[in-house]
């Protein structure tokens, strides 16, 4: 396909309309107003819930520029973008460790329909088999239709070996099988898809718990991720999406997916402000090795720069 | 249900209107404050929210007084009356051509739910007599074609693909294929793209000109967030689209992509996903909508679901049995079923004015529970059923094996159906019925 590029110009690339977005306003808004007043605040609170940050943690965060305005005298609108960046970067930041996996580990992926977990799963494991571990596959989505070829069509691109059963099987059953073979061919990493299900439906939530109580008693030796995958364009639903996954099966890290698309993605420093999950990986494109360990500064540069 | 977090929040705000006698500028707004704030975060974009509140506020300030109506119920009235505008007023319908085949194009973002709903489309106008079928365009995501083929299955629907060829050129060939085969509608599964770009959009104005389709839907996700404004601007500018398509509807999403997607595009809503199954495809309507989302129920939709469910002669069968008391175990069963048709319990209930997930509050719906008294209707003799009094202990606990369940489900069983005639007794008998007795079997 396209040459090789530095991740970190497929990130800026990836972000490029994000950031033209906001940034066009927040610049807009500094050359307008020159002189800090509450409308200047206003417009800039507005600012960033258009990048889906909501009202509350963009209240947040301008309450508590206010207050470094007001502390610290400033009376020049231009510093103002600087203190922005700074202040979405020390949200994402905080507290934040890298994803790192123990071996033997598990995997389990979750999310609601569509925001491309079979994708996320796939780059995943080419991106751990170039670390050189043994990577499986479980394709514990039986639910859509040919969710499976979807996933070995993947696994196969990436070489790593798939467990999957018929379509309408017990996903429990398939995770089962994995978690069997992952332990008889000494895997270092076995990485579970599961259907997409909307958080607010009981029954579906339930068979997610039961797919995470198979993984902890087949497997209790294994360090454990589960990671929510969050499509970057959905607005504050991904707030509710996180709170209700996290309540089942208790999630470990967020893959926020097509960060290359227009959407401004500020839907991540409202996850990290509110429920303070980490963000671990970003999908930023269609190509096997399109998914990048997350960087809360290079993320927020990119954001704002 | 969608919106229904908005509805909350905005009947907060409204609580604060209800009671007062006379509004002046400063309540609206205030009121209007928690309005927008409330229509932010349910991702209603932000361009439509300021003139959204700016209309409803030069409204309720001054103007339009009426009598019967105490200000603050004008105040809902008045954004009833915007919110219905803004998504679209009256229900659109699809557009169907004078000389088959219609040719429908399904066009959207990646994981919107096209390949989906191109099956729930098509299982829709099955239903209302027409002979679809389904056409695979995208020929780029790994096993797309298989999914559309395992969809097309479960509803009984044709499903038209190639291998190894450009999407243009099958969507031409489908054609042919379906002018041939006589399906009177043919539905164009596209690919979809994580972003809008140049290739894309190619590739879908070159379908759009080889085969000049009647109706082009945008299938939007209705979580997206303050993006879903540019996305639909954006098909509409450069693609033309005719309608749009609400997906996975069902979830907690306050579903503020809804209202934008339409100001922003001036094309309507046609149809909104809201659920898992394929023949989860409901209607828009925009009325319909805004009154759930103002939290005023939806009885429209309840009357419809029982019209089409619910046999006419069998109903007034049923009302002479009642009449009769001649109202038996058979009888309760076949009403069971009926009352299934029409959905699911909690569903319905949503619908009911008054009634939001709060208000229901720990009540959780047992989906189960009518199989389950099927079940156990379904595991007595004739003889049991035309008369439960001859059902002693020893029926009961075999009954109770027959159908799965413990003996006290069985003798819950029995005794609403008891309470049922009673009621039915008192109806017939002119005596009225007395609040707060009665509990549905089925709860």
């Amino acid at each position: 396909m396209e040459n090789k590029k530095s991740i970190f110009a497929k990130m800026k690339e990836g972000l490029a309309k994000t950031r033209s977005n906001i940034m066009s306003r927040v610049d807009e808004l500094i050359n307008y107003y020159k002189e800090i007043d509450d409308e200047f605040f206003d417009d800039l609170e507005e600012t960033l819930i258009i990048s889906d940050m909501g009202v509350r943690t963009a209240n947040d965060i301008i309450e508590s520029l206010k207050k470094q305005v007001r502390e610290d005298k400033i009376g020049d609108a231009a510093r103002i973008k600087n203190m922005l960046k700074e202040k979405i970067a020390h949200i994402l930041s905080e507290g934040s460790k890298g994803f790192e996996l123990n071996s033997p580990a598990v995997i389990l992926v979750v999310g609601v329909n569509g925001v491309g977990k079979t994708t996320t799963i796939g780059k995943l494991a080419s991106l751990l088999k170039a670390e050189e571990k043994r990577v499986i596959v479980a394709a514990a989505d039986t639910f859509r239709a040919a969710a499976a070829e979807q996933l070995e069509i993947w696994c196969n691109r990436a070489g790593v070996p798939l467990i999957r059963h018929m379509e309408g099987a017990d996903p429990g059953a398939v995770v089962f099988d994995a978690i069997q073979a992952a332990k008889s061919r000494k895997m270092d990493v076995l990485i579970c898809d599961t259907a997409g299900r909307l958080h607010n439906k009981k029954n579906l939530m339930n068979e997610l718990d039961k797919i995470n109580r198979i993984i902890d008693r087949e497997m209790p030796e294994a360090s454990k991720e589960v990671l929510l995958v969050i499509d970057a364009t959905t607005g504050q639903n991904a707030i509710s999406q996180a709170t209700e996954f996290n309540e089942v099966v208790g999630i470990t890290g967020i893959v926020l997916t097509k960060l290359d698309g227009t959407a401004k993605g500020g839907i991540a420093v409202a996850i990290k402000a509110q429920l303070d999950l980490p963000i671990y990986f970003v999908g930023v494109g269609e190509q096997m090795d399109d998914l990048q360990p997350f960087d809360p500064k290079s993320f927020s540069d990119a954001l704002l720069e | 249900m969608a919106f229904e977090g908005l509805s909350e929040k905005l009947q907060s705000a409204f609580k604060k209107l209800t009671g007062k006698g006379k509004l002046n500028e400063k309540d609206v707004k205030e009121a209007m404050r928690d309005v927008r704030i409330a229509l932010l975060e349910a991702d209603v974009n932000f361009i439509v929210v300021k003139d959204l509140v700016k209309r409803i506020t030069d409204r309720a300030v001054g103007h339009e007084i009426m009598e019967s109506l105490t200000p603050g119920q004008q105040v809902i009235k008045i954004v009833k009356e915007e919110l219905t505008a803004l998504m679209g007023g009256t229900q659109s319908k699809l557009v169907i051509a004078s000389k088959p085949p219609t040719i429908i194009m399904l066009a959207g973002l990646q994981g919107a739910g096209k390949t989906t709903h191109a099956g729930k489309l098509a299982l829709y106008l099955k239903k209302q007599g027409r002979k679809p079928l389904l056409v695979a365009c995208d020929i780029y995501r790994p096993a797309a074609k298989k999914q559309l083929q395992v969809v097309g299955e479960k509803v009984d629907t044709h499903v038209f693909v190639m291998d190894q060829a450009d999407p243009v050129v099958i969507a031409s060939k489908a054609l042919d294929y379906a002018r041939e085969n006589l399906h009177d509608v043919v539905i164009i599964d596209t690919a979809g793209r994580l972003h809008i770009n140049e290739e894309l959009m190619d590739e879908l104005k070159a379908i759009k000109a080889a085969v000049k389709p009647h109706e082009i839907l945008l299938v939007v996700d209705a979580m997206t967030g303050q993006d879903a404004v540019n996305v639909a601007k954006a098909f509409n500018e450069q693609l033309g689209i005719d309608g749009m398509i609400l997906t996975k509807f069902d979830g907690d999403t306050r579903g503020g992509a809804a209202l934008s997607a339409k100001a922003v595009t001036g094309k309507p809503i046609k149809f909104a996903g809201i659920g898992e199954k394929l023949d989860d495809l409901e209607v828009f309507h925009p009325d319909r909508m805004a009154s759930r989302i103002l939290g005023m129920g939806d009885v429209l939709t309840i009357i419809e679901k029982a019209q089409a469910s619910i046999d006419l002669k069998k109903a007034q069968e049923m009302e002479k049995k009642l009449r009769t008391q001649t109202f038996t175990l058979d009888d309760y069963l076949e009403q069971l079923e009926q009352l299934q048709k029409m959905g699911s319990i909690s569903d319905l209930l949503s619908m009911i004015p008054g009634m939001s997930s709060k208000k229901l509050g720990g009540l959780k719906i047992d989906e189960k529970q009518i199989p389950r008294t099927q079940a156990i209707i379904r595991s007595m003799t004739r003889q049991e059923r035309l008369d439960p009094s001859i059902i002693n202990a020893s029926r009961r606990k075999r009954i109770a094996a027959g159908s799965g369940t413990r003996i006290q489900d069985v003798n819950q069983l029995l005794k609403s159906y008891e309470e049922l005639k009673k009621l039915m007794k008192q109806m017939t008998g002119g005596k009225g019925m007395k609040r707060g007795k009665f509990r549905l079997p089925f709860m």
